[in-house]
Formats: C-alpha cells, sequence, structure tokens
C-alpha cells in the first residue's frame, strides 16, 4: 500500500493555494476600460525592450491610419486590445484546465486499450493507470463549469456565444445548429458523464477482480466494457475536440482535429504514466516494476509524439498548400503573432524526443525519460496554448501571471487527487490473469 | 581439419533459451541456433555481438534524403521551374512542405530496401543459394542447437543436452568446413 507523504500533501495543497492566490489577482489586474488599457501599454512601452518596441510599432501604425478621424477610430484599437486582455485570465484557466483534465482521458483511453488488446505486458501499472484516472472527477466537474460559463456567454472565450456576434455573421448562422449554448451543455454533460462511468466500472471491476481468485469474472466484464468505452471515446472526443477547442475559430475547420487532439492527450497521458511510475519506484515502491516496463512506455512516448507530429503537419501542409484564405488564416495568426510558441512545440514535442529517445538504450534510462517527460509535457501544454489562445487572446498574448497561477493550481490539484488515489488501493492488480506475465515481462 | 559437433533438437522455445543459457554457462561454445523463427531474445542469449544494421540503415536513409532533395530541386526547381500551390517563388525551402512527404518516402524507401539488400548478404542469402541447414525439421517445428564438440568429452556434453531437455542428440564428424 502507497502512503501520501506529508511533505507531498503540502507541497499539492501550496501549489493549489499560490495557484489560486495568482489567479485571483490576475483577473483582479484585467483593465476595465479602455484609459487603463492605455495606461497599462505606456506603462509598459516606458519599459523599452522587445516587447515594447513591437507594441510602439503597432501604436504608431493604429495613429497613422485613425489618427486623423476622429478619436474614436483611435479607440478601436484599445477597445480591442480591452477584449483581450479581459479574456486573457480566463483563457489561462481554461488552457490549464484543458491540459491537466486531457491528461487524464489520455491515460483513460490507454487503461481501455490495454484491457481490450488483452495486453500482457502492462498490468503492473493498471494502479498508477487507475489513480490518474481520479483526476477525472474533480478535473471534469471543474472543466464543466467553466464550459457553461463560456458557453453562456459569461466571459468572452467563445465567439459563437455572443448573440450579438453572430446576429453580424452569416457562417456561425449556418452552424447554429450545432454551436448553440444549450446543446454545448447537453453534449458536454454527455461527453463527461459517458467517461466518468466507463472510469467508474472500470475500477470498481479491477478491484473486485482482486478479491475473485476463482475466475476471471470480473476481468471479463473489464474487457467488454473497455471495448464498449473505446468505441464510445473515438465518436466523443472527436466531437469534444470541436466544441471545447476548434469553436474557437468557429470559421475554421480541420477534418483530422479529433484526431489531432487525441494524439496530444494520449502522449500526455503516457508520459505522465511513465513520470509517476519512476517517481513511485525511486521512493522503493513498485519493485515489480522493471525497466523494460519503462523502456515500453518510452517507446510509446517516442511513437505518439511521431505520430502527433504527423497529424500536425498532415493538417498544416495541406492548408499551406491550398492557400484558401478561411483555412490559412489559422497558421498565418500563429506564425505572426505566435512564432516562438508554435515552433517552440514543434522542437519540444518532435525534436527532442525524436533525439533523446531515438536509442533504444536511451529509453531505459530513468533520467532520460524524466527529462524527455518534462519536455513532452511542457510542449503539450503549449499545444494547447496555441489553440486556444490566438482566438481568444490574439496579438495581447504572453506568460504572465494568470498562466502560471492556472498551471500551479491545476497541477497541485492533479497531484494531490492523482497521489491521494493512489493509497485507496494495493499498488498490485493481483488479480488479473496477466499479472504474472507482466511481472516476467522481459524485452 | 577434422572437427566434431552435436546437434541437438529441441520442441520448444522456451526450453531452447534455457538450454542456451546453461550450455552456455558451462562454457561450451555454441556454434549455431537454427529455429523456424526468430525467437525473441535468443542473439542475447546466445552472446552475439549488437548487430550493425541500423549503421547501415542510418547511412542508406542519408542517401535516400539527398537523392530526393537533388531530384526535386532539379525538377520542380531549376529544370522546370513549377508554381507551387499558388505561390511562385520558385525557391526550394519557401516549398519545403510540399517536399516533406516525399523527402521522407525516400529516406524510408532507400533505407528500407538497402537494408533488406544488406542483410540478406550478410545471411548469404541470395538466389540459387544452397540451404545450410542441417535439418529439414527446423523449418517446421524443432530447434536446433549446433555445438561445438572438438577435443571436448562427448559423453558429458550429451548428458548434459539432455539435461536440458534435448529430444534428439547427434554426434557429427565434419571432415572440413564445408560452408
Amino acid at each position: 500500500m502507497y502512503t501520501l507523504s506529508n511533505r507531498l500533501r503540502l507541497f499539492s495543497i501550496v501549489l493549489m493555494v499560490v495557484g489560486l492566490i495568482g489567479l485571483i489577482a490576475g483577473f483582479a489586474q484585467r483593465p476595465g476600460s479602455i484609459q487603463e488599457v492605455k495606461e497599462m501599454m505606456a506603462a509598459h512601452d516606458a519599459h523599452g525592450g522587445g516587447h515594447g518596441d513591437t507594441h510602439a510599432v503597432s501604436d504608431g501604425h493604429a495613429k497613422n491610419t485613425h489618427g486623423e478621424e476622429d478619436a474614436h477610430g483611435g479607440d478601436a484599437h484599445y477597445e480591442h486590445v480591452l477584449h483581450q486582455l479581459q479574456n486573457k485570465p480566463w483563457a489561462a484557466l481554461y488552457v490549464a484546465a484543458f491540459f491537466f483534465f486531457m491528461i487524464a482521458l489520455g491515460v483513460l483511453a490507454f487503461y481501455a486499450i490495454q484491457f481490450a488488446a488483452q495486453a500482457g505486458w502492462s498490468p503492473v501499472l493498471f494502479r498508477i493507470m487507475e489513480a490518474i484516472t481520479a483526476y477525472l472527477v474533480p478535473g471534469g466537474i471543474i472543466l464543466f463549469v467553466i464550459l457553461a460559463l463560456s458557453g453562456f456567454h459569461v466571459n468572452h472565450l467563445f465567439v459563437w456565444a455572443d448573440p450579438e456576434v453572430v446576429a453580424h455573421d452569416k457562417l456561425i448562422q449556418g452552424k447554429v445548429g450545432w454551436l448553440n449554448s444549450t446543446g454545448f451543455i447537453i453534449r458536454a454533460a454527455i461527453f463527461l458523464g459517458g467517461w466518468l462511468t466507463y472510469r467508474h466500472f472500470a475500477v470498481k471491476f479491477s478491484r473486485k477482480q482482486d478479491e475473485d481468485t476463482t475466475g476471471n469474472k470480473w476481468y471479463k466484464k473489464s474487457f467488454k466494457i473497455s471495448a464498449a468505452f473505446l468505441v464510445f471515446f473515438i465518436y466523443t472526443e472527436s466531437m469534444m475536440s470541436w466544441d471545447w477547442i476548434m469553436s474557437f475559430d468557429p470559421h475554421w475547420f480541420s477534418t483530422l482535429f479529433g484526431w489531432y487532439v487525441f494524439a496530444s492527450l494520449f502522449v500526455s497521458g503516457i508520459t505522465t504514466i511513465a513520470l509517476i511510475t519512476i517517481y513511485l519506484k525511486s521512493k522503493g515502491y513498485l519493485d515489480f516494476v522493471n525497466n523494460s516496463h519503462i523502456h515500453d512506455l518510452a517507446k510509446f512516448m517516442f511513437g505518439i509524439s511521431i505520430f502527433w507530429t504527423y497529424l500536425w503537419f498532415s493538417q498544416f501542409m495541406l492548408i499551406w498548400y491550398s492557400n484558401i484564405p478561411e483555412e490559412v488564416t489559422y497558421f498565418i495568426t500563429r506564425i505572426e503573432d505566435y512564432k516562438l510558441p508554435f515552433f517552440g512545440m514543434l522542437v519540444m514535442n518532435f525534436i527532442f524526443p525524436l533525439l533523446v529517445l531515438m536509442n533504444s538504450d536511451f529509453k531505459r534510462v530513468n533520467w532520460f525519460v524524466v527529462m524527455a517527460g518534462i519536455v513532452i509535457l511542457c510542449g503539450h501544454y503549449v499545444d494547447v496554448f496555441n489553440m486556444v489562445m490566438p482566438a481568444t487572446v490574439g496579438e495581447s498574448w504572453f506568460i504572465g501571471i494568470s498562466e502560471i497561477s492556472a498551471v500551479l493550481l491545476f497541477l497541485g490539484l492533479f497531484l494531490f487527487v492523482v497521489f491521494r488515489a493512489l493509497t485507496k488501493a494495493p499498488l498490485l492488480a493481483k488479480g488479473n490473469p496477466y499479472i504474472e506475465e507482466s511481472k516476467h515481462f522481459h524485452y | 581439419m577434422a572437427s566434431k559437433v552435436i546437434h541437438a533438437l529441441y520442441i520448444d522455445d522456451d526450453i531452447l533459451m534455457d538450454a542456451v543459457k546453461k550450455v552456455r554457462s558451462e562454457h561450451y561454445h555454441i556454434e549455431e541456433v537454427y529455429t523456424p523463427f526468430p525467437v525473441h531474445g535468443l542473439d542475447k542469449a546466445m552472446g552475439l555481438p549488437h548487430t550493425r544494421l541500423a549503421i547501415t540503415a542510418f547511412m542508406y536513409g542519408c542517401v535516400g534524403l539527398t537523392v530526393a532533395i537533388t531530384m526535386m530541386n532539379f525538377i520542380m526547381i531549376e529544370d522546370w521551374p513549377q508554381d507551387i500551390g499558388g505561390k511562385p517563388s520558385f525557391s526550394y525551402l519557401e516549398n519545403l512542405p510540399a517536399f516533406v512527404p516525399i523527402m521522407f518516402e525516400l529516406t524510408v524507401f532507400f533505407a528500407a530496401h538497402l537494408m533488406v539488400i544488406t542483410f540478406y548478404m550478410r545471411s548469404k542469402l541470395w538466389p540459387f543459394k544452397e540451404a545450410e541447414n542441417p535439418d529439414v525439421r527446423t523449418t517446421d517445428d524443432h530447434f536446433l542447437m549446433e555445438v561445438d564438440a572438438t577435443n571436448k568429452n562427448v559423453d558429458e556434453l550429451t548428458s548434459l543436452l539432455s539435461d536440458t531437455g534435448a529430444v534428439e542428440i547427434k554426434v557429427i564428424d565434419k571432415e572440413e568446413d564445408n560452408h
């Protein structure tokens, strides 16, 4: 049995408190009027430096085009920035909430695949996966609340939720049958309800199988429910990615977006399994996990990173090639305003894992896997950032107090929930029929 | 030079793996193992050096990448400049995304095909080659371990092999190395 150390409990609570305070500060710092935006930007420009220069240039641009018109014309730019800055803490909250939720969701899908494929290597890791998916409950509830607030236009994250915008937008009007607040919330409830139901029963069956010494009754139930879940999951995950991410840019669409988001959440989930396994092993638990298990997880990290890049490139190349204005604008915004995160993400999610995890021997060296894992997780946070921020914050983005605090808040919650869930059951799923094969797994 | 080998036949790959480890720990030299399918981990158990095929694969991949870049630069940019995707930049670098799939495919193509050919040559497998395996049953369901018995106590080795679960043991005198 694992016991949660007081240091880890305290650490996660401190993270949550610091994150919450920072986030409240981030919301309090939002400018309330155009006047405040002007003061903020003036103060910011006075600092000089790289950022100040670009702002100064865009200010000059605004003056050149609007300067000779009345004062309201010049204020249009500031009003735009005002809306973006008012969105910023919300968007930061949303990115972090979704990122940690998608880790747990990726692990849930990986767990279901292990059962459906009757994998023999992984049952020693099942309790870790079950613990990570425990985050789906609080994470899902928080995400649902944020989605409900956004869907009913309490904040301005989704432009399609603003009736004023829809009234003047023919393209969104054509999509109202799908993109409306009520449907959005009902679908979110169905997705989350389905995933949480599977999680509840899969964990229950796995625990019951531990006590069942006579047969594999509960294991067979796990197998059936996992196969059914995977069918449900691949449809709902795809729709979830349209609703929760792609609809930030309601004019734009990509047919492989669901797969793209899936690759991102899958690799993040597998990486988290590897990191937590290595952490627990370093604390002296999990003596039945050998370095072949780590090797296999690292192979998945390597492979799914390349799969992610394949989908990223497939999406990018076709849109770049055809150069259709309403499609290519998605990438033009990202390349012009988000150059560093956009290309930095490719380095972190593709080139770094490719080089570090290519060698077979490196995949069983713990600190190599941890190093690659941390970079991959940061890279996929930036990936979500790149998907959400351009449509909500635009060129007014920067990694500030809201972004960092939101990550700390959800990291604290994630660690707290996951490691508390680890204490709830023995670390070895001893009833699983493949447990002996898994213990002796050797590559 | 006259040499003597023992052929021990097994019917299960797990028993074979344990036998290989046992025979090697007793300091006998295993010349070769003939199996009907690749047995995972057998190369490690036999103490064979790591394959250098990966190095050749890397070199072939580099050749493929170079061929792809040179070929497309000549065809699409120099010889008959193409307007790619409505972006008439006539520059290889600015049109790079369009070339990436071909660069990738040719890298894989060269690496895979040349690696297979290298593997066949290195394993002495070419057309009209006479089969070397000493017993036809190794192409069906038997595993054969060939142990060097020159200047060794044959009875001792035979009893060791039968202890490891061999179903059939044959002592073979070779007049000369005929392969």
